[in-house]
């Protein structure tokens, strides 16, 4: 068990060296938070904070930036990010029918996350990989012409256990 | 780390002092590199990746090694060669034979029958999808053979994390062109007189924006380029970053040198990882080479180039919000004047261009602006990349000459509309574009567009399909080139639906900071809910006519000030629909989920596929039989629709289920029989 103390220095020496990476300016923001965003899966309070003192910035200024670009988040994610792609493109070639699917499959609305902390799930609008639309990546890999009968086998593979989409829909029912 | 560009190519980095170095380093090159051999191009674009190219490269360099050719053939892995459609894509140089849809276990057969025999593997060759003939050469395929690929021509034979492929394609000799035989003055006069217009999307003219950032005084000066491609369907930014970094390195030091700028930022998408990483790299390189940093080439000019990772937001490409997500801060726009070119980053001048047109910079300074403006129409000059996508046939990256038409990008390069389904509409420039129609013959589009006062009733429309694509026939027809998505729609797209999502979409990504864009999206959106839920009435379309005019009038950027466009444009020329949701309670595409149940005709032919993926088992029927949906059980989410592959499921006005019932009623029979009875 490790004490508090502890982690108090690891949050430290781990937003220090973030901060640096960045020469310690304001320009660097964004890029920092991410950073922090990469290593924790969320924005902590604390590293906010410290964030805010490094970089000699008002800490208003570190939480507008937080809270107003999508890619963060101040609540934990899970450690499987599924990211369903509604692009036009994707629209177009009904994304939202899977949206709906795994809304259904998993029990959770995008940009919520499973109370296990197992897998975050959201919306993204464009990915750029339009050719391919529907498109759904899982952990940064990326799966094209997604269908509702592909989406089952990938959330199978993620559960790391073969279920027939039914019962799925069975138990978060 | 440096990596391999698994040629033979690889030098070790030199710092060049001068033009003359970079000239001996490039004959030095090509003396090492015998252009007989066989190349292996491997597409490993994006789109590529995704549809498992990385296994592609690694089954060949196997396959390579098994036959001992690692050392005579050379595999390569290049930017996005644009026909995503039929990745992932192999090209086999110098015979120029085009494969599509290469899967790992077709290498062995390539090496065997390509490389070694010289003979073609008819299975992976292109197949004309309306003609069925067989192309086996890149250079005639009618995907490629229209276009005028001026600035993506590079992605398809040069691996872009190697600096020396590119200096062998006569790589920054522009650079030396500018930075030694030209002064600024000629340089900003260059690009204005080539009439190039930025890229970004507002065709604001480039030149003009360089003069008024040269004639700026101040001792600091920033270049910005603008790659954050937020417009969903647009992905030719991402695409040039990832495919052909150096080129825009390259246009960004002669844009520095133009206005009396030494500091550069590339503002990318955070969603674009691999173009962050290629250009990173790129950037690294360039250094090593001693064409960034101090004293370029010996020439006593300093330039860097930072990347700067965008946080994902829409508003972030509007210039000055861009620019204040730079500073560190929340990406909201401010009134302009000043403009950039005088008061941009840090409030000193700052020049910023889209990557597209740091690109064309980079063609400018090495062709001349004389050729530049030898290309395209009277207001708008050279090539424009589209991202062609939807429900279009050849999906993917097309390069033409400003001035082709509609038609010929969507029939001649795209193909048409997969599945015989029938074209309706193409949508252009994203959210902030408009959806144009484009067959105008039919009647209900002539009433929409008499009901609108842009016709008599008595005049004829012109089809928007031979519409020559420019900057301002474009805006004429109520649309705008935007960054160059191109979304093609067929019968299945409902045009309500649509202004819904862009609404959504603009509603989620507005910065708030202004009243009429916040809250008028939100008043449309709401109303825009209303009609597709069936809830509409007739004076609602007013509603909408007039808070769009309120947010053209008076927003502060031009998020909110072109929000308007997918509705006035879909209002415009598919008015009837408008008024099938509100009169009829009818959604005629069959999409909106509140007017349309889902049934199953005649042609069903009993495979039980549409079973597995409904979630409440609403579907019925043995094998071989006619299935039935249990319209009590149906939840209308339409994933039965997706995997049925005889076009059996057909969505119809809700409560008008009639087919279901009818059928069902019937004995069933065999397929055959049915429709020789019907005939």
């Amino acid at each position: 068990m490790r004490s508090a103390a502890h982690e108090t220095y690891d949050l430290e020496h781990t937003i220090s060296a973030i901060v640096n990476r960045y020469g310690g300016k304001a320009v660097g923001l964004i890029m920092a938070l991410q950073d922090v965003q990469k290593h924790y899966r969320y924005l902590p309070v604390e590293a906010l904070k410290l964030v805010a003192e490094k970089m000699v910035l008002p800490i208003a200024q570190v939480y507008a930036v937080a809270t107003f670009y999508r890619a963060f988040s101040l609540t934990p994610k899970g450690k499987h990010h599924i990211c369903v792609c509604t692009g036009t493109a994707c629209h177009v070639r009904q994304a939202t029918v899977i949206v709906d699917d795994i809304t259904r499959n998993i029990g959770i609305a995008p940009g919520e996350t499973t109370p296990d902390g197992e897998i975050s799930y959201e919306t993204v609008n464009c990915l750029g990989a339009c050719a391919l639309g529907p498109l759904v990546t899982v952990d940064d890999e990326y799966h094209g012409n997604m269908t509702v009968m592909k989406m089952a086998a990938v959330l199978d593979k993620l559960r790391g256990k073969h279920v027939s989409v039914k019962e799925t829909v069975e138990e978060t029912a | 780390m440096r990596q391999g560009n698994g040629g033979g190519d690889s030098v070790s980095p030199e710092r060049l002092t001068s033009p003359e170095a970079l000239n001996h380093l490039r004959e030095r090159l090509l003396k090492q590199r015998d252009n007989s051999r066989t190349v292996i191009n491997v597409c490993s674009g994006t789109g590529c990746l995704a549809c498992g190219c990385s296994a592609v490269t690694a089954a060949f360099r196997e396959a390579l090694a098994e036959s001992r050719l690692e050392n005579v053939v050379e595999l390569k892995t290049t930017g996005c060669h644009g026909f995503c459609e039929r990745g992932p894509l192999v090209a086999v140089y110098p015979l120029g034979v085009f494969y599509q849809k290469v899967s790992p276990s077709d290498v062995k057969l390539i090496v065997d029958q390509t490389i070694k025999g010289g003979k073609l593997v008819n299975k992976l060759l292109y197949k004309d999808p309306q003609t069925k003939q067989v192309i086996p050469y890149e250079h005639e395929i009618p995907f490629y053979k229209k276009q005028m690929r001026l600035l993506l021509g590079l992605n398809m034979v040069m691996d872009p994390n190697s600096i020396e492929d590119y200096f062998i394609l006569r790589g920054y000799q522009c650079m030396v062109r500018a930075l030694f035989n030209m002064k600024p003055e000629e340089v900003v006069q260059e690009v204005l007189d080539s009439g190039l217009r930025g890229r970004g999307g507002a065709g604001f003219p480039t030149g003009k924006k360089w003069a008024a950032c040269r004639e700026a005084k101040a001792e600091t000066k920033y270049i910005i380029c603008n790659a954050d491609e937020g417009d969903p369907g647009a992905f030719m930014d991402r695409s040039l970053l990832e495919g052909n970094p150096h080129s825009i390195i390259e246009g960004i030091v002669v844009g520095g040198y133009a206005v009396g700028a030494h500091q550069g930022f590339v503002y990318v998408r955070n969603e674009y990882p691999l173009a962050v990483k290629n250009l990173t790299y790129a950037i690294g390189t360039a250094r090593e080479y001693g064409l960034l940093g101090r004293n370029i080439l010996g020439s006593g000019f300093d330039f860097d180039i930072e990347v700067s990772r965008g946080g994902g937001a829409f508003v972030c490409g509007e210039e000055t919000a861009l620019i204040a997500s730079i500073e560190g801060n929340i990406g909201t726009p401010r009134p302009r004047p000043p403009y950039p070119a005088e008061a941009g980053l840090f409030g000193l001048p700052t020049l910023i261009n889209n990557v597209e047109s740091w690109a064309s910079v980079a063609l400018i300074i090495e062709k001349g602006a004389k050729w530049f403006s030898s290309i395209g129409t009277a207001s708008s000059k050279g090539t424009k990349v589209f991202a062609l996508t939807g429900n279009i046939n050849n999906t993917g990256l097309v390069e033409v000459p400003m001035g082709i038409t509609l038609r010929e990008i969507i029939y001649d390069i795209g193909g048409g509309c997969p599945r015989g389904k029938k074209f309706k509409a193409v949508q252009t420039g994203g959210p902030s574009g408009g959806t144009l129609i484009v067959e105008s013959g039919e009647p209900e589009i002539h009433e929409s567009l008499v009901a609108h006062g842009d016709i008599r009733e008595e005049e004829e429309a012109i089809s928007l399909l031979d519409l020559p694509v420019d900057f301002d026939e474009l805006t004429k027809a109520g649309s705008m080139m935007g960054s160059g998505g191109m979304i093609v729609m067929d019968q299945d797209t409902c045009m309500v639906d649509m202004a819904k999502y862009f609404f959504n979409f603009l509603q989620e990504e507005s910065c708030g900071k202004c009243l009429p864009c916040r809250e008028g999206l939100q008043i449309i959106l709401a109303v825009l809910k209303r009609i597709a839920d069936g809830k509409g009435e007739t004076k609602d379309l007013d509603t909408l006519e007039e808070v769009s005019q309120v947010m053209i009038d008076t927003s502060l950027c031009q998020l909110g000030g072109t929000a308007p466009n997918p509705v006035l444009s879909t209002l415009r020329y598919f008015r009837h629909e408008y008024l099938a949701h509100i009169q009829d309670k009818r959604c005629p595409a069959g999409v909106c989920k509140e007017l349309v149940s889902h049934a199953i005709d005649e042609t069903c032919t009993g495979c039980h596929v549409c079973f597995e993926p409904c979630p409440t088992d609403a579907i019925t029927g043995k094998t071989k039989e006619l299935h039935v949906i249990d319209q009590a059980k149906c939840i209308q989410c339409g994933a039965c629709y997706q995997v049925c592959r005889f076009d059996s499921i057909k969505r119809v006005k809700r409560g008008g289920g009639d087919i279901v019932q009818l059928r069902a009623k019937e004995k069933w029979q065999p397929l055959k029989k049915r429709t020789a009875a019907v005939a």
